[in-house]
């Protein structure tokens, strides 16, 4: 299944490995952001399917992207991601995309 | 004639009347009945639920190096209906060649427990924790912001099978911390010993998380119970060894049993056996 992915963290390494994890799978597109400006910018200029959020993003900013990203895309599927680009990356992803 | 008409009208309407008396009165009575019944009830009395999940069910991987069954869905085994129970998310059966292991990744807000079975396990941490863990010791470590860490079997010529347990944190984004503990066999034999738990004065290793985990170790024919600590919790046991019975349910080993909207259990040992309960929120 064809998905493109925003990836929203505030650790670096941890976020390499996340969108190493998702781009290397068949017909993932995995983009990141490290901070909510660029989060914001990279939704408002692509079509994501899906918003990952990962660890380090406090409640405030989650809502209040989460808030931005159902305005501009009521469809958006927005996760709270656990485990940091571990095994429970693509249980993550499928249980989204299948919803 | 007409005298005659109206009192067999009267006779017909008082009839009617005694009829829609009669039927209002009876539905009245009834829902009282039921009304009466329902507040005789203790209040949020819930029927018992489970789940059973039978070791051969498990996601099975074997990837030379590391031989592993999922209970839950893990990696590239994905069964919609076996994702968690409660804040159970992952538990892994792992089979570690010697010297093999898992090396650097990262993790982030997620509770680890590490639970050697047979063998030897070296950690290393990005917090700089370097620990060996080995049969009745228990390893926690809760991810947090973000952790590094590796996993190899300590020994070159012998393999080691582990737990690797995943529970969802109560908290997100909590300074990142690691723990181990040793514990006695003997005090698990014929009883629980509680080896997880959220209370920071327990024995068990503390978890960020309303979880509690016990070991148990029986001779056969033991009989006993568990009372769930917080209400509202479900209880997921995992047979490590032997035959158990619980709440009239027969297991074997390396079955999964979960059970939730209930205050106790009772366990029976069907053959010595060796059983791990795990007691987390459902939601």
């Amino acid at each position: 299944m064809e998905a493109h992915i925003l990836v929203i963290g505030r650790h670096p390494e941890i976020m390499d490995v996340i969108l190493r994890l998702i781009n290397g799978e068949n017909g993932w597109h995995a983009t990141g952001a490290l901070t909510n400006e660029k989060a914001l910018e990279l939704f408002n200029d692509n079509n994501f399917d899906l918003v990952l959020i990962g660890g380090g993003v406090d409640e405030e900013s989650l809502n209040d992207l989460a808030n931005h990203f159902k305005n501009k895309n009521p469809a958006i599927k927005i996760v709270k991601h656990y485990g940091g680009g571990s095994g429970l990356l693509f249980n993550e992803i499928q249980e989204a995309l299948n919803k | 004639m007409i005298a005659l008409f109206l009192a067999v009208m009267h006779s017909k309407i008082i009839k009617t009347i005694v009829v829609i008396t009669t039927i209002v009165y009876n539905f009245v009575y009834c829902f009282s009945l039921i009304q009466s019944e329902r507040e005789m009830q203790p209040k949020n009395l819930k029927t018992m639920q489970t789940i059973i999940h039978r070791a051969n069910t498990r996601g099975h991987a074997n990837h030379g190096w590391l031989d592993t069954n999922h209970t839950f869905s893990f990696a590239h085994y994905y069964d919609p209906a076996r994702v968690q129970f409660g804040m159970l998310r992952v538990l892994n059966d792992d089979v570690v060649d010697g010297g093999k292991g898992f090396g650097t990744h990262p993790h982030d807000n997620m509770e680890i427990i590490s639970i050697p079975l047979s063998g030897d396990l070296e950690h290393k941490d990005s917090m700089g924790n370097t620990a060996v863990i080995r049969e009745n010791d228990i390893q926690i470590l809760s991810a947090g912001t973000g952790i590094y860490h590796s996993e190899y079997n300590k020994n070159i010529d012998k393999k080691v099978n582990f737990l690797q347990i995943w529970v969802f944190p109560k908290e997100r984004d909590i300074a990142p911390r690691y723990d181990q503990k040793t514990f006695n066999p003997e005090d698990r034999v014929n009883k629980l010993q509680v080896v997880v738990s959220p209370s920071k004065e327990s024995e068990g290793v503390w978890i960020n998380q309303d979880a509690w985990f016990s070991l148990g170790n029986f001779k056969k024919d033991f009989q006993t119970s568990y009372s769930i600590n917080q209400k509202g919790n479900g209880l997921y046991a995992f047979v490590l060894e032997g035959d158990v019975t619980i709440q009239d349910q027969k297991l074997n080993k390396r079955d999964g049993f979960g059970v939730w909207d209930i205050d106790a259990i009772t366990i029976k040992a069907d053959s010595d056996a060796q059983l791990l309960l795990m007691e987390v929120p459902m939601n």
